[in-house]
């Protein structure tokens, strides 16, 4: 079984690419018959018996004409995976039981273009993309994510049958693609607000609660604060105005890991955590995250949820750095 | 530009590919087109079952509607057979194996929901593509051979590629198959060819040739008389006979029952004696390509003096193959037109010339008594001028004749085809006590002056006399020269009179379509040469041609394995994807990425120029500067304004790439 193995790593580079671009030469290109193709050799063994029986010199032709084709699609299969450039992308963050989608970008320098390349992780579904001649395409390969985490996904089937379906060419990048999975959020209600108010909470920081006037929008200010009424009665004007806020004591709100119920297993905690981070993301609140060995403080926007969302999908793993 | 054209429900499985609604229509044009060539020869409920059936198919495809449902496909491909075997009473054999190969083709697209299934109806295709050289290997098959396989391979990258302009799919297939064409030429001059059948043949595998028959009664050469096909071709090496000397030799019938000449049966078993003949004039070689006609006889010109390989010279003077002529096939003879043959004839044959069966057409038989007192000669001259001087017609329309045939014809009738003379001439001959018998074959041919060959066709089919004579042997007689003797010098079209029915092909009065019949006889004559009667024995006359003395199957192997590889290698660079240039821009800044590498600073693969190079600003300040200038410089090239001065900025980056510091060595 060693031996298999390790013949398998060597043959088909089990480890990751590191190099970028991955460009698909003859090495790492593999080409079989399909079981349509080995339907055709007996289909033309059995009709080349029958033209010899029956002294069918046409039929000689036609045989051979077959054949011919079928050696011609082997090297097309093979060409229309030769030469292949991939560049792997980022794949962006995903809640568990979603797709992942890990971009690649696939460039084709040649002048024929190439059709019908399946790409799947193994176990995973197919994505079948064509590509035009000396085009170039982004592709997002799917994962069906099933726990949190820092997922793998590891090698990548690409395979095609074109032309003629007789043989399959396939071949395994291996980008070193890794994606963060959180923890499949469980809506609950959200835990309540503390009063206290911290020390980092600045005095004069604006607030989301009382409407302060109207200012000429800068480039950081979110979208939802702009005063579109204001920006109607007057749409020529640039830059636009925006509402400001003033709230002095900005609710807090902590999601701490002792807060959930402590009945349940880490990962349904962990999703009850993740829940309340959407939730307080939805209702714009100031939130902190509080987990063992790990605490983020109070904060707001996409980033910080991110962070959040990322201390817990990590939570317990290994490498992970607190802070 | 990409776009996601399916994705598998389930993982783990591999899912079969459903058939796309767009490539029903190339299946059911791929179904019509290997089916449909068969039509002529099928039975006509069949023919319109597939029609119905493929119509049906369409009409659901219209209407997007589902497919019936397994068990009634099913007592439909069962009834469909059951009928099959009703009407050819039986399942095997070529005709009735054709018809189930259409059944199934016209009913596999009722169950075609995966790619699979279509998959199978390409395969069934080409299977039923074989089937039709069964029945035709003319030109224009051929030529359907291309169309139908264009559309096959066509459908296939339909199916396998997805939606693509119809001209498109057409233009990769025709690619495709150019790309074959050189293996085909490779594997058919030396695949080493087995000459068939393999196993025994079924009874109908050579029903419908046409030729002579081993026997002749009144009106068996006037109907086949009527066809224009031709029956052999002939090439001489020297000048051509004359058209009075082409006698082409068949059958010798000497048995006559008062209805019916039959060739006898060799009396006893003693070994039949070897002719002899003293050729007159100089042998004349010639080559002649016989269809095959299912008899042994070979049509030589009177009389061979030399034989082609496995045949042999009967005692009647016909040339015989060992075996049935089934296949067009050459040979090669030399004949002399002028000879003396079995001066000394065996008593057997002799007494066999003169049989008569008894008490028949006595007005006859008195006639020929009243010349047996004179020479045979003599005899002979009577009969033939009383066929010339007298009121007889050559017709092919004949009015019936009674049990008294030769009666009936010589006194009152006197109308009658080349039959009719060279029997009534030959009862005459034996009433007369002259040994005599009638010989079938074929007179003239016509010269095609655009390949050289003669052409004989069944309408130039003719039956002559011969009598013998001691101290002469057998001299040939023709009784129609006397009655119509433009029949000889000039063919069958001048000898009959207008009006009598024969085939459009013979009778073409018009200079530019006989030009254009020669033209396509030529061309027939040289596919059926190279294309069909390419057998083993012709595929070593053509490779000892290149210089290639005994090519035996493993030479023939092995130099088939070595031209296919190069053909492979050839088609393979032919196709190969051609490299486009690098960027020079992108190079140099490779170049210096990996110099820096080398230096213990990476870039990760996404990391744009000055990312990085604000990167390494941090890590490693001693190369910030550098690498700061050098990043800019690619991303002016790369995404900058492109009037800029490309040339002097891409030198400017590769010259970063010298003034990078010497790698610190380790200490030593």
């Amino acid at each position: 079984m060693a031996a298999i193995a390790s013949v398998q790593r060597w043959l088909f580079r089990l480890t990751p690419d590191r190099q970028s671009p991955i460009v698909l030469g003859q090495r790492r290109i593999f080409i079989l018959p399909t079981r349509a193709g080995l339907l055709f050799a007996t289909v033309l063994a059995v009709m080349l018996i029958g033209a010899i029986n029956y002294n069918l010199s046409l039929g000689h032709a036609l045989i051979f004409l077959l054949a011919g084709l079928a050696v011609v699609a082997m090297v097309h299969t093979f060409n229309n995976l030769f030469g292949l450039r991939l560049t792997p992308g980022r794949a962006a963050a995903v809640f568990s039981g979603d797709l992942a989608h890990f971009p690649l970008q696939l460039e084709n320098t040649r002048r024929q273009s190439r059709r019908a390349l399946d790409f799947a992780f193994a176990g995973q579904p197919v994505a079948s993309f064509d590509l035009p001649a000396e085009g170039q395409a982004t592709i997002a390969i799917a994962y069906a994510t099933r726990r949190r985490g820092r997922l793998e996904p590891g090698r990548v089937t690409l395979s095609t049958r074109y032309p003629l379906g007789l043989f399959r060419a396939w071949s395994y990048p291996h980008p070193p693609w890794s994606c963060i999975v959180y923890p499949k959020p469980i809506r609950t209600p959200l835990p309540p607000a503390s009063a206290a108010v911290h020390a980092d909470h600045l005095q004069g920081d604006n607030g989301q609660e009382d409407f302060a006037g109207l200012r000429p929008r800068q480039i950081s200010d979110p979208t939802r604060h702009i005063a579109w009424k204001a920006v109607a009665r007057r749409p020529d004007e640039q830059p636009h105005l925006v509402k400001q806020f003033a709230g002095g004591a900005a609710e807090e709100l902590w999601f701490d890991w002792s807060l959930t119920p402590p009945g349940r297993s880490e990962e349904e905690r962990l999703s009850i955590l993740a829940g309340w981070i959407l939730g307080g993301d939805e209702q714009q609140a100031r939130y902190g995250l509080s987990l063992p060995g790990r605490r983020i403080a109070p904060g707001q926007g996409d980033a910080h949820r991110a962070n959040c969302l990322q201390a817990l999908a990590l939570h317990g793993e290994s490498g992970e750095s607190g802070g | 530009m990409a776009k996601a054209v399916k994705a598998a429900a389930k993982p783990g499985t591999r899912p079969a590919v459903p058939l796309e609604h767009g490539a029903v229509p190339w299946l059911l044009a791929v179904a019509l087109a290997t089916a449909g060539p068969h039509f002529g020869h099928l039975p006509w409920w069949l023919s319109a079952l597939v029609g119905g059936a493929l119509c049906w198919r369409a009409w659901l495809w219209q209407q997007r509607r589902q497919l019936p449902p397994r068990w009634t496909l099913a007592l439909l491909v069962i009834g469909t057979i059951a009928a099959v075997g009703w009407q050819f009473r039986t399942l095997l054999g070529k005709d009735a194996g054709v018809a189930l190969l259409v059944i199934f083709m016209a009913l596999k697209p009722m169950e075609m929901n995966k790619r699979r299934d279509a998959l199978v109806v390409i395969m069934l295709g080409y299977f039923l593509l074989l089937t039709h050289y069964l029945y035709s290997q003319s030109i224009p098959t051929g030529l359907w051979l291309l169309v139908a396989i264009t559309l096959l391979t066509a459908t296939l990258i339909r199916l396998h590629g997805g939606a693509q302009p119809v001209a498109t799919v057409a233009r990769h297939a025709g690619l495709l198959l150019a790309q074959a064409l050189p293996f085909m030429l490779i594997l058919y001059l030396l695949f080493p060819r087995v000459s068939g059948p393999l196993w025994g043949l079924p009874q109908d595998a050579y029903s419908g040739l046409s030729g002579l028959s081993d026997q002749m009664a009144p009106g068996s050469i006037s109907r086949l008389v009527q066809s224009g096909a031709i029956a052999f071709r002939s090439r001489f090496v020297g000048d051509l006979p004359d058209q009075s000397d082409l006698y082409w030799r068949g059958p010798v019938f000497d048995d006559y029952d008062g209805l019916t000449w039959r060739t006898s049966k060799p009396p006893g078993k003693a070994p039949p004696q070897a002719p002899t003949i003293a050729a007159g004039s100089p042998p004349q070689a010639y080559t002649s390509i016989l269809e095959a006609h299912n008899r042994r006889w070979l049509l030589a010109l009177d009389v061979p003096t030399r034989l082609p390989p496995d045949s042999s010279l009967a005692p009647t003077l016909e040339a015989l193959a060992r075996e049935p002529v089934r296949v067009r096939s050459r040979f090669s003879f030399a004949s002399s037109v002028a000879y003396r043959a079995n001066v000394d004839e065996t008593p057997a044959i002799l007494q066999q010339a003169l049989a008569l069966p008894p008490r028949i057409n006595p007005r006859s038989r008195a006639l020929a008594a009243g010349w047996a007192s004179r020479p045979p000669r003599e005899i002979a001259a009577a009969a033939l001028a009383m066929f010339h001087d007298e009121d007889f017609h050559y017709t092919l329309q004949p009015p019936l004749l009674g049990p008294n045939a030769m009666d009936d014809f010589l006194f009152d009738s006197r109308r009658g085809f080349c039959e009719h003379y060279a029997s009534a001439f030959v009862f005459l001959m034996r009433a007369a006590g002259v040994p005599a018998r009638v010989v079938a074959g074929y007179q003239g041919g016509e010269l095609n002056p655009v390949d050289g060959y003669l052409n004989v066709r069944q309408s130039d089919a003719h039956a002559w006399a011969e009598i013998w004579i001691a101290g002469e042997g057998w001299l040939r007689f023709d009784p129609t020269v006397a009655v119509a003797p433009s029949r000889i010098e000039q063919g069958i079209v001048a000898a009959l009179p207008a009006g009598e029915s024969l085939p459009m092909v013979i009778r073409i009065d018009s200079d530019w379509l006989r030009e254009l019949r020669n033209r396509w006889e030529a061309a027939n004559n040289t596919w059926n040469q190279w294309v069909l009667g390419y057998n083993p024995q012709r595929q070593r006359e053509v490779l000892s041609r290149f210089g290639w003395r005994e090519p035996d199957w493993r030479s023939m192997t092995a130099s088939l394995a070595v031209l296919c590889g190069v053909a492979l290698l050839l088609v393979a660079l032919w196709t190969l994807p051609r490299r486009r240039a690098v960027d020079p821009a992108q190079r140099a800044w490779q170049k210096y990425c990996a110099q820096l590498a080398r230096r213990g600073i990476s870039r990760v693969q996404w990391e744009g120029p000055v990312a990085f190079a604000h990167r390494v600003a941090r890590e490693r300040p001693e190369l910030a500067a550098l690498t700061g200038e050098a990043a800019a410089l690619y991303a002016a090239l790369r995404y900058g304004r492109s009037d800029q001065n490309a040339a002097g900025t891409l030198r400017l980056l590769q010259e970063c790439i010298d003034r990078l510091p010497p790698r610190r060595r380790r200490n030593a």
